[in-house]
């Protein structure tokens, strides 16, 4: 999330798309309600009328997988209405920018972006670089009329999504597109706000990234970015699934978003080359710039006095990808499914009924010689050697189960959506034998060390150098337990020499006189000292940080986020002394975007900072931020020798309403899911995202499709309900909850039950190219027919959260979705799909 | 016999108890005697969904006899939904896994086993897998700069990584485990590192 939970009650139009809190965030809908008894409107886009929806003062529904067009002709409707907020997108957005006279748009070259290569299912970026000056900076229309600046184009490129066009596709009937448009449209005033919630409804589709980028556009038209009850806001969907990506859990980033390197960069040199964006521009922040001190202090952190400024600071010992290397989700599997992997970690997570296609993903397990699985309960991965359709004695994989501690028996922190790192403290002592991760980790850590020592065997020390010293000790010195608090300060980072607190130059300033030596040294910090937020790091080893963004969350004040002041000086519910949000505790990012270049608040009733020209700082200066952390302390960008734009982010310092950096074209563009109910993209040409991996014809008979066939003619999409999370381990295991939701159930409409002779409570069986599941029929009003074009179209939904291994409930709704995945991110398909249903017995 | 609530609590005491037919006095006298009383007070956050509420937790000795919502935090100032109002029972339940348990190649059962022997065979087979399956350096195609033209040429550049080794998990660990088991796999060279957030 942009902005947080308590943020939403500052809204005046909150936009629910592609999620449903009131069901799967139930306690945050709390916060939609007081913002509406505020007066504030609430908008729910869904295939189906959800209990977040029955809140709604506007429903609309829609096909699953159209939900660019939908919103394109959200962004159309606004430029056309000229309700844009102007002056926010001359000055923060790069709406100004031009573009390469020879860039083309799917409008000229029927669905495609220049420089697609279809061999490669890749396009070639440069064909969307901007016109340039003689200085290498980029040429800009600030009167935004040159028609290949990025205002035009988008213009242009939306002009195609007309009421009529869209309707075509997402089956929302025309006067409900425009009720929607025309109030979210409203949020374009400097003093209002508009707030989007999303979770997987728009992540899980093959143009995942681009829903999310095309409400990003909308916001920036609008300038709901920045500011109290705006943001883009991802409902995070796992009490600490933020902090497990903050941390690195992926193929591609290390922890703080440092990205894993990649074997063409063959020292850190190379890495801090390829990965510090450079600015010449005086005005932009360019934080990253700052990368190097990151990747340094991250290698110190984890090598310790093993990394050396000679060694590279042990640079060579991080395992690298081959360019272009995807390991990501879909991939493991794929590879585990050929056979080339022996060993698996399932650790705190199920992925036989969360995986996409979980029939590839169970005959996958079985083709591991062993597995490791760490849960709270036994469960679909741990046990798939007999689940359905296996032979036990035919599967040769060796499975260790280890019992984990639950949330409440161990101490450590979580992130919220929000960003909230927030402190929990060990209640009770881990039920019978089981451990917490950490332990289980530590002692595994331990065990392997002592193994490399005494036999050798590949690249020992690239396991042996790792800093391991956590712990509550033994009498002989071999630690006993891990303190969770060492851990932390870990993270945070700390000094690991005195650091000169050296005044920063500005081009072409000269240096001081360099002082005696007898004066005293002012100091940064000194050796052993706890850093107090990621601008004391440094890139020459003299500190140590395991994750920058989490630097300031435990420091020499102590655990900021075991913090429990409750006091809100703005009265926007920032509560800035109550835990710790990353990062440096800002709770509303992109901030300084909340006012005018001259820092006055577009919205002086709920202004998230301002700018105070007359403060007088500890140094002697004047002015300073009020209100909330700001992007940076520099003055705002209208002040021309120090003021800074405040997309600091972004080595432009603005936001990017043309997305360059994006794999599947620089704007959105709608294309059909891989498997879908049409013949024909109405839009173009080009029926699915064209640099989407494609799975099919492989050669593995689990991945199969089956787009626009008649066997398969209803449109299928997945969900939660309130009462099991996630794939249900934990509350399938809950008695109170399984007798709430009981076992597997679809949602189907009167009219398709109709035709299909089923009644409400009726035993189906519910089936799409790559399995099927039973359930009981659910035949309801919240589910409707779609007229697309002259086309009826049906929809069907149905929870994800149950397994076989809990008697009399069903399996997982995952073994019908496909292998399939977004162009950017891989994130599996599983919201848009099709299927059949037939009444058994 | 039309009771308000205000007439109820009117009535409260004797009369009311003679109105009812039944008395009331075992339950005032329970509610007097609240079981979390002199219980320990620890808080917690949530383990379900990202909206992070506050939780108190009662303990007496070792066992815990009631979560609740933490009314002093912000975000859910006491309430909780379904899932988080069950968390007791996830302590209180006998389908938690407390012991090590394995399964050996072709068995139809579950074994228990200790610890130690579970952590030494892990160990075994994740450095046997690692030494199998490590590759130093990988043949990758570099473009170099060679006066005016750039040419294309295959290198041997270091990799240091696992091939034969992967990992999913995970959103449910604390930030200071999923920091610990980033470090951890990719000490061992492990390159196929995912979990909850690419799904």
């Amino acid at each position: 999330m942009t902005n947080h939970w308590i943020d939403l009650k500052n809204s005046d139009v909150i936009l629910i798309m592609g999620a449903n809190p009131a069901e799967n965030h139930p306690v945050s809908f709390r916060w939609i309600m007081k913002a509406k008894d505020a007066g504030a409107k609430l908008i729910c886009v869904d295939p189906r009328f959800t209990r977040s929806a029955s809140k709604a003062d506007v429903y609309a529904p829609l096909r699953s997988g159209t939900d660019i067009a939908f919103l394109g002709g959200m962004i159309s409707y606004i430029l056309q209405n000229n309700l844009y907020f102007e002056e926010y997108v001359r000055n923060y957005t790069n709406a100004s920018y031009l573009v390469n006279p020879g860039f083309k748009m799917p409008g000229d070259l029927n669905g495609l972006f220049s420089g697609y290569d279809p061999k490669k299912r890749s396009y070639d970026p440069k064909a969307w670089s901007f016109q340039k000056n003689a200085d290498e900076s980029v040429k800009k229309d600030p009167t935004l009329q040159d028609p290949n600046c990025v205002f035009q184009l988008l213009k242009r490129h939306y002009s195609r999504y007309t009421p009529d066009m869209v309707s075509r596709i997402t089956g929302t009937p025309k006067e409900k597109l425009l009720e929607v448009y025309k109030l979210y449209a409203s949020t374009g005033k400097p003093d209002k706000a508009g707030t989007s919630m999303y979770a997987m409804g728009w992540t899980q589709h093959t143009v995942g990234t681009q829903n999310i980028r095309t409400m990003t556009i909308i916001q920036l038209l609008l300038g709901n970015i920045g500011i109290a009850g705006g943001g883009v806001n991802a409902l995070r969907g796992e009490s600490n699934v933020q902090g497990s990506t903050d941390h690195g859990l992926l193929f591609h980033i290390l922890p703080g978003y440092l990205p894993v390197p990649s074997a063409d960069l063959k020292d850190l040199a190379a890495y801090n080359e390829k990965y510090t964006p450079k600015s010449k521009d005086p005005q932009s922040a360019n934080w990253w710039q700052n990368r190097p001190k990151y990747i340094t202090s991250y290698l110190k952190a984890i090598y310790g006095a093993k990394a050396t400024k000679e060694n590279d600071f042990g640079y060579a010992w991080l395992p690298k990808l081959d360019p272009g290397m995807n390991g990501s989700w879909l991939m493991i599997f794929d590879n585990m499914i050929k056979g080339k992997f022996n060993g698996f970690f399932a650790w705190g997570q199920n992925p036989a009924c969360s995986g996409t296609n979980s029939t590839k993903v169970r005959n996958a397990l079985a083709k591991l010689d062993w597995m490791v699985t760490v849960n709270l309960f036994d469960n679909e991965t741990a046990s798939f050697w007999k689940g359905p359709g296996m032979e036990p004695a035919q599967v040769k994989t060796e499975v260790f189960l280890l019992p984990a501690a639950a949330s409440f028996e161990k101490e450590g922190s979580i992130s919220n959506s929000g960003r909230w790192a927030q402190w929990r403290t060990a209640a009770v002592k881990p039920l019978g034998q089981s451990k917490a991760d950490a332990e289980i980790i530590h002692e595994l850590y331990q065990k392997l060390k002592a193994l490399y020592v005494k036999e050798g065997g590949a690249l020992p020390e690239q396991l042996t150098n790792l800093t391991w010293n956590y712990g509550f000790k033994r009498a002989d010195g071999t630690i006993r337990a891990i303190d969770t608090h060492l851990v932390a300060k870990e993270i945070n980072g700390s000094f690991l020499e005195d650091v000169e607190d050296k005044p920063k130059l500005k081009p072409g300033e000269k240096p001081p006189p360099t002082p005696p030596p007898w004066a005293p040294r002012k100091l940064l910090g000194k050796k052993g000292e706890l850093a107090a937020g990621f601008a004391q790091l440094q890139a020459d080893g003299t500190t140590s940080c395991g994750n920058w963004i989490y630097c300031q969350s435990y420091n020499e004040k102590g655990n900021m986020m075991a913090r429990r002041v409750k006091k809100d000086p703005t009265g926007l519910g920032l509560f800035p002394e109550w835990s710790w949000a990353w990062p440096v505790n800002r709770r509303i990012i992109y901030n300084r975007a909340s006012c005018d270049p001259n820092g006055k608040p577009y919205n002086m009733k709920k202004a998230v900072v301002y700018w105070n020209p007359n403060a007088v700082l500890p140094d002697g200066k004047l002015g300073a931020w009020v209100g909330d952390v700001p992007d940076g302390p520099w003055p705002p960008m209208a002040n021309e020798k120090e003021g800074k734009k405040p997309f600091i982010m972004r080595a432009d310092g603005l936001a990017a309403i043309f997305g360059a950096g994006m794999k599947d074209g620089p704007f959105p563009e709608h294309y059909e899911p891989m498997e879908s109910p049409l013949a024909k993209n109405p839009m173009s040409g080009q029926m699915s995202n064209p640099a989407a991996k494609n799975f099919s014809g492989t050669g593995i008979k689990e991945d199969a499709f089956a787009a626009n066939d008649g066997k398969f003619p209803l449109v299928a999409t997945t969900y939660r309900v309130t009462e099991h999370w996630q794939t249900g381990v934990m509350t399938r295991n809950t008695p109170w909850l399984l007798e709430l939701q009981p076992r597997l159930f679809v949602e189907l409409s009167p009219e398709l039950a109709k035709e299909k002779s089923i009644k409400n409570g009726d035993m189906v069986e519910v089936s799409s190219a790559r399995g099927k599941v039973d359930a009981v029929a659910m035949v309801t009003r919240r589910m409707q027919p779609f007229k697309i074009g002259d086309k009826v179209v049906h929809q069907i939904g149905l929870p994800y959260c149950f397994g076989w291994s809990t008697p009399g409930v069903g399996d997982a709704a995952n073994l019908l979705t496909p292998t399939a995945g977004d162009a950017n991110t891989m994130i599996p398909e599983t919201k848009a799909f099709m299927a059949a249903i037939q009444r058994k017995g | 016999m039309a009771v308000s609530r205000r007439d109820f609590f009117k009535l409260s005491g004797g009369g009311l108890a003679a109105s009812l037919g039944f008395s009331l006095a075992p339950m005032e006298a329970k509610a007097e005697e609240l079981a979390i009383r002199y219980a320990r007070e620890t808080t917690t956050i949530c383990p379900y969904c990202a909206v992070g509420c506050g939780m108190i937790v009662h303990t007496l000795g070792d066992n815990i006899i009631n979560i609740e919502g933490d009314p002093d935090h912000p975000i859910n100032e006491g309430s909780l939904c379904p899932k988080g109002s069950s968390i007791y029972q996830l302590r209180d339940n006998k389908a938690r896994v407390t012991r090590p348990l394995y399964r050996a190649p072709g068995a139809s059962e579950w074994r228990e086993v200790s610890w130690d022997w579970a952590l030494d065979e892990i160990a075994k087979k994740v450095k046997k897998t690692r030494d199998a399956s490590f590759v130093a350096t990988s043949k990758i195609k570099v473009k170099e700069r060679v006066g005016t033209t750039e040419v294309e040429k295959e290198i041997d550049a270091v990799v240091n990584r696992t091939m034969g080794m992967a990992s999913v998990g995970s959103a449910a660990l604390d930030n200071e485990e999923c920091y610990l088991y980033q470090k951890f796999l990719r000490g061992l060279g492990l390159v196929y590192i995912e979990h909850q957030a690419r799904i």
